[in-house]
């Protein structure tokens, strides 16, 4: 494919204004969103060959399903990027029953509001993902841990399932295969760290939403101390078009080596068209995301920073904004892809006032279960806010390094990198805007 | 003791029952179906959902408490939750709390004398796309402003 006729089709398609469309190769998802009658059995049956992935599936072995995965080379879509056949491979010959495939529907990382898309829009497409997860990895049982929030959307799913029981592509003996699949939309109740993979089983369970020590592995032991495999919303609804289409198709859809298929991204923030879009994987820089995609910046403004992947990820400058939007790129400037969550911050916005709210929120969302993370998130709170009053002392900055140093790494889940990393690059990258504060007399 | 929750709570558990392979896993489900029916989470009735999953009601109240959407103390009748994350304060949140505020009288985690109006501050709702958000008892408004604000407060019956 030409490059440069990729840009042209992507600047026709932000000129049009429309969000749709094909920026630059084939999409999946997006021509049917905001379309009210996708999320109907009829218009998945019609438009999308519903159905018809899991009838291949069902002719194929288990193992041959998690080989194809593996040649897709889609890697999982909810923030750790993990390849997902690898993660189905965990589940062999020899691991014991009952097994559990659970559906992270959680969407808690600021910034991020794909999944909800899907969810309200072409909710079978993860109903049938699931069936064919199930199936690959002999599991009978699945859950979809919604957030709590997302009371439409359990709503909506709840609707869908029923209509797939109804044709029997869920329950008893499915299209006659003797393969049995439950599944149960199972809400959270306003939590972020439920967003994080043993944290989300044990609220599934009935208990609080704390991470557990690993290993054990969820493919060990998950749900109900069962072996169980956990898998974001738009991996799964990714399985329906890998299964019909091949693994090869897939991950050629994707412009870079590792990295299959397309992506969705949520831009939020300070630019002109913020909303959900589709991308061939690795296709776009982040520059071009802005200003090509999202028709550029909020009232002309000049950009200040971006926030690449949900609000856990380490803070670019305007200057940084010329990588390749994908995992391994991203990876090597020392930030993340994490859920696809582009935030765009404009000049207007005070970056001191900025990391002092995505702090308020890590330290109201750990869990309390390591010091590091309980303690340590709080106390850079604290920091900050003093800074932003006028009471900063010369040492905050190295302080705040050093806080952010002491959470990095030291607990069990990722919560801890996820508070630490941001403050860390924040005040490496804005030096000058929060010395304003400390020696230049600012004060908010 | 008497039962606070209704016949459809408890046929609501009888059919969930199965779902799971433990009891215990209907509490969240129950905390929902219970709250919805309280509006909120009063000794008594944490009482009587963990009598029904099979637990303490202090584990009731562990678990309980560990959720922003659980009611431990009682709200207005409107449950007014404006997110100031990233994304909306990014787009003027602020100004939709203060103005919450001013409108109303009261304070963040405030109640309303006349138990109408509960205003809390929310984490990212995932509504970010549209920017600013907030929800009101279980629904959420979109792409905000204080015009539109004061427009779906004046429509509450």
């Amino acid at each position: 494919m030409s490059n440069l006729n990729f840009e042209q089709k992507q600047s026709a398609q932000s000129e049009s204004g429309s969000i749709g469309g094909e920026p630059g190769g084939e999409t999946l998802f997006i021509q049917h969103f905001k379309n009210d009658e996708a999320r109907f059995l009829k218009y998945y049956h019609e438009k999308m060959a519903g159905y018809t992935a899991l009838k291949k599936a069902f002719g194929m072995t288990p193992a041959a399903i998690v080989d194809e995965m593996k040649k897709s080379n889609l890697r999982g879509r909810g923030g750790a990027g993990f390849p997902t056949g690898i993660k189905w491979g965990f589940i062999n010959d020899k691991t014991p029953f009952p097994r559990y495939l659970v559906c992270n529907a959680d969407e808690s990382e600021p910034g991020t509001f794909k999944d909800r898309d899907i969810m309200r829009y072409t909710p079978h497409l993860l109903i049938e993902g699931m069936v064919i997860g199930g199936y690959a990895i002999s599991a009978n049982v699945g859950y979809i841990y919604i957030r709590g929030e997302y009371t439409r959307e359990a709503v909506l799913l709840d609707e869908a399932i029923e209509e797939a029981y109804a044709k029997g592509y869920l329950g008893k003996n499915i299209m006659g295969t003797g393969f049995d699949f439950d599944l149960t939309v199972h809400r959270g109740a306003g939590a972020y760290i439920c967003g994080e993979e043993t944290g989300l089983l044990n609220s599934l369970e009935g208990k609080r939403g704390e991470p557990r020590v690993k290993p054990p592995f969820p493919a060990q032991a998950g749900a109900f101390g069962k072996p169980t495999i956990v898998n974001n919303v738009e991996t799964l609804a990714n399985v329906p078009f890998i299964i019909n289409r091949g693994g090869e198709w897939f991950s050629k859809l994707g412009r870079l080596e590792r990295s299959g298929g397309t992506r969705l991204i949520s831009v939020s923030g300070h630019v002109n068209k913020p909303g959900v879009y589709e991308i061939p994987a690795g296709s776009m820089t982040i520059r071009q995301i802005i200003y090509d995609l999202c028709g550029g910046m909020l009232n002309n403004g000049r950009l200040k920073a971006v926030i690449p992947g949900g609000s856990s990820a380490p803070v670019l400058t305007a200057d940084e904004i010329d990588v390749i939007y994908d995992i391994d790129p991203l990876m090597k400037v020392n930030t993340m892809l994490g859920s696809a969550a582009l935030m765009v911050v404009s000049e207007d916005q005070c970056v001191v006032k900025l990391i002092h709210r995505i702090t308020k929120f890590y330290a109201h969302e750990s869990c309390g279960q390591c010091t590091p993370c309980r303690e340590g998130c709080h106390w850079m709170e604290s920091i900050i806010e003093r800074i932003l009053h006028g009471k900063g002392r010369e040492q905050d900055l190295a302080l705040l390094a050093d806080i952010s140093d002491n959470i990095g790494g030291k607990t069990l889940c990722a919560l801890g990198d996820a508070a630490a990393g941001p403050v860390a690059s924040f005040v490496k990258k804005f030096k000058p805007d929060f010395e304003a504060y400390i020696r230049g007399g600012k004060h908010a | 003791m008497s039962k606070i929750l209704s016949q459809k709570f408890y046929d609501e558990m009888k059919r969930l029952e199965p779902r799971y392979p433990t009891k215990v896993a209907l509490l969240l489900p129950a905390l929902h179906a219970a709250q919805r029916e309280t509006s909120w989470l009063s000794p008594e009735v944490l009482e009587e959902v963990a009598a029904h999953v099979g637990i303490h009601p202090a584990q009731a109240r562990e678990v309980a408490s560990f959720y922003t959407m659980y009611n431990l103390k009682p709200v207005g009748k409107y449950h007014i939750k404006v997110c100031t994350n990233v994304a909306c304060e990014l787009r003027g949140a602020d100004g939709l709390v203060k103005h919450c505020e001013k409108r109303l009288g009261i304070g963040l985690g405030q109640t309303t004398s006349d138990r109408r109006f509960t205003i809390h501050e929310e984490e990212c709702l995932g509504a970010c796309g549209t920017a600013p958000a907030m929800m009101l008892n279980d629904d959420y408004h979109e792409d905000l402003n204080v015009a539109k604000l004061d427009q779906i407060l004046d429509q509450l019956p």
